[in-house]
């Protein structure tokens, strides 16, 4: 017994001593910089940088491989990695947040079957993608809410999920986790959502969800800057658009919303529609 | 020097410690994917390997039978084989950073690679010689990395055929696997 615990302990003291002597001498320096940086990430791991976490990052940026400020949840920390470079950073760029591209709540889209298995969005876009008519819509079922690191997604009263203005840090990381692909990241600023992904012809579109995209153009027709376009479905160019709304007042089917400014971020005035000359929109005679 | 020879031979070829003993499956599959770390990770391994082997096999033949602890073989072999890996791991750090990164987390798990432990425990439960054991090992050591260097040659030209969907990836690696496993088969008449 004895001998068994002093030949083990004498076993492991050499080996320590040798491997603390080796430490020493095939010591490898780390860059600080990578450390001080690491330090200032906020540590989630998340992956919006495209770098493998966040420590990928930081060694990234000190060999000079990635912008100092493409951490999307760490927006604070930009400036605080420019410092520890020793560089300056475009401050002009906007945070983003998650808009969901989908209005079919259970009001306004048509149900076609009664789905009871996993609570998982994955899983029910396996069955027919989905139990509403619409195929391509929200499954509110919440994988986004599972993914979210921040717990800026909550699914609400409607069986929509409701992104938290102040929380989402646009990680992107509900955005590639949505079997249906309903959520964009957008730059806060911009308050005019087209809240439908319905690709299919007007009329089943229509037919599945009184708020679907109906193609119908109108918006296109009247946007004063070309920001919309009607493809499978209308999409808003955002560096484009100027929040002017008149997408919103014209769409029948009230398809697009215009959301109310968000604190904390810094909505560009909306452009005057008259000083770009008259768009035919026809507010102007109701 | 026959002897040594065909204990080489058979440990290649006969029982390979992976394709015949189904001994460290993990970095088999793991680090297979590139052929240029392959080699590297041969080449960590035999080194571990054969080392850890001779430390093992002084550690069991001075320490543990003459105070009779053999039944301490199993973590006195594991601290032996942990402590390499770490020291294996600190010099390849500092003299190669391509092949650490190459090699990521599968350096580490070196310590845990049940070939490396399963080598040093086959060497004392066939009583070899000092140097029939060395043979054993590094024999056993360059059968890992034939295995794993054949197999990586295969995977680099998987990436290229057309694999149905539902099989790409792991499940044709997995089926690859078995297929060179009965093929060693083969060799078991070789001795």
């Amino acid at each position: 017994m004895l001998y068994a615990i002093l030949s083990l302990a004498i076993l492991g003291a050499i080996f320590g001593i040798v491997l603390g002597f080796a430490g020493k001498k095939f010591a490898v320096e780390v860059d600080p910089r990578v450390e001080a940086i690491i330090g200032v990430l906020p540590g989630a791991n998340c992956g919006a940088c495209g770098f493998p976490g966040c420590s990928g990052y930081a060694e990234a940026i000190v060999a000079g491989n990635a912008p100092l400020n493409a951490c999307a949840p760490g927006s604070a920390a930009g400036p605080k990695i420019a410092e520890i470079m020793g560089a300056s950073i475009d401050p002009s760029q906007e945070r983003k947040i998650a808009q969901l591209l989908c209005n079919g709540t259970k009001a306004n889209a048509v149900a076609r079957y009664e789905y009871s298995g996993i609570n998982d969005c994955h899983s029910a876009a396996t069955m027919y993608s989905g139990s509403k008519l619409c195929t391509y819509g929200c499954l509110g079922l919440g994988s986004c809410v599972a993914v979210c690191k921040f717990d800026a997604i909550k699914i609400g009263p409607d069986n929509l999920p409701v992104v938290d203005p102040d929380l989402c840090t646009g990680c992107n990381a509900c955005v590639l986790n949505c079997p249906q692909h309903v959520l964009q990241t957008v730059e806060v600023s911009k308050l005019v959502h087209v809240r439908c992904s319905n690709k299919d012809k007007g009329k089943d579109a229509k037919a599945a969800c009184k708020v679907a995209c109906i193609k119908c153009k109108i918006c296109e027709k009247n946007c004063p800057t070309g920001a919309i376009t009607v493809g499978a479905v209308a999409v808003i160019d955002y560096a484009k658009c100027t929040n002017c709304g008149i997408c919103v007042e014209k769409c029948p089917t009230k398809a697009i919303e215009k959301i109310p400014p968000i604190a904390g971020a810094i909505p560009k005035q909306p452009e005057d529609p008259s000083s770009q000359g008259c768009a035919h929109c026809g507010i102007c005679k109701q | 020097m026959q002897d040594i020879m065909i204990i080489i031979i058979g440990a290649i070829l006969v029982n390979n410690i992976v394709l015949s003993q189904f001994l460290g499956i993990c970095p088999f599959l793991g680090v297979s994917k590139k052929l240029s770390s392959a080699i590297g990770m041969g080449a960590a391994v035999t080194f571990v390997m054969v080392l850890s082997s001779l430390i093992t096999w002084l550690v069991q033949r001075f320490i543990l039978e003459p105070l009779s602890i053999g039944y301490l073989q199993t973590i006195a072999f594991i601290l032996v084989i942990a402590s390499l890996v770490q020291f294996v791991e600190m010099v390849i750090r500092k003299t190669s950073p391509d092949l650490y990164r190459a090699l990521g987390v599968y350096l580490p798990l070196i310590t845990t690679n049940c070939a490396v432990l399963g080598v040093a425990i086959i060497n004392i439960q066939k009583s070899f010689s000092l140097g029939s054991m060395l043979a054993n090992s590094l024999g056993n050591a360059i059968g890992f990395t034939l295995a794993l260097i054949l197999f990586a040659g295969i995977r680099e030209r998987l990436e290229e055929a057309d694999i149905p969907k539902s099989l790409a990836g792991i499940p044709i690696a997995l089926i690859t696997a078995a297929l060179m496993s009965i093929s060693f088969l083969g060799f078991t008449g070789l001795l």
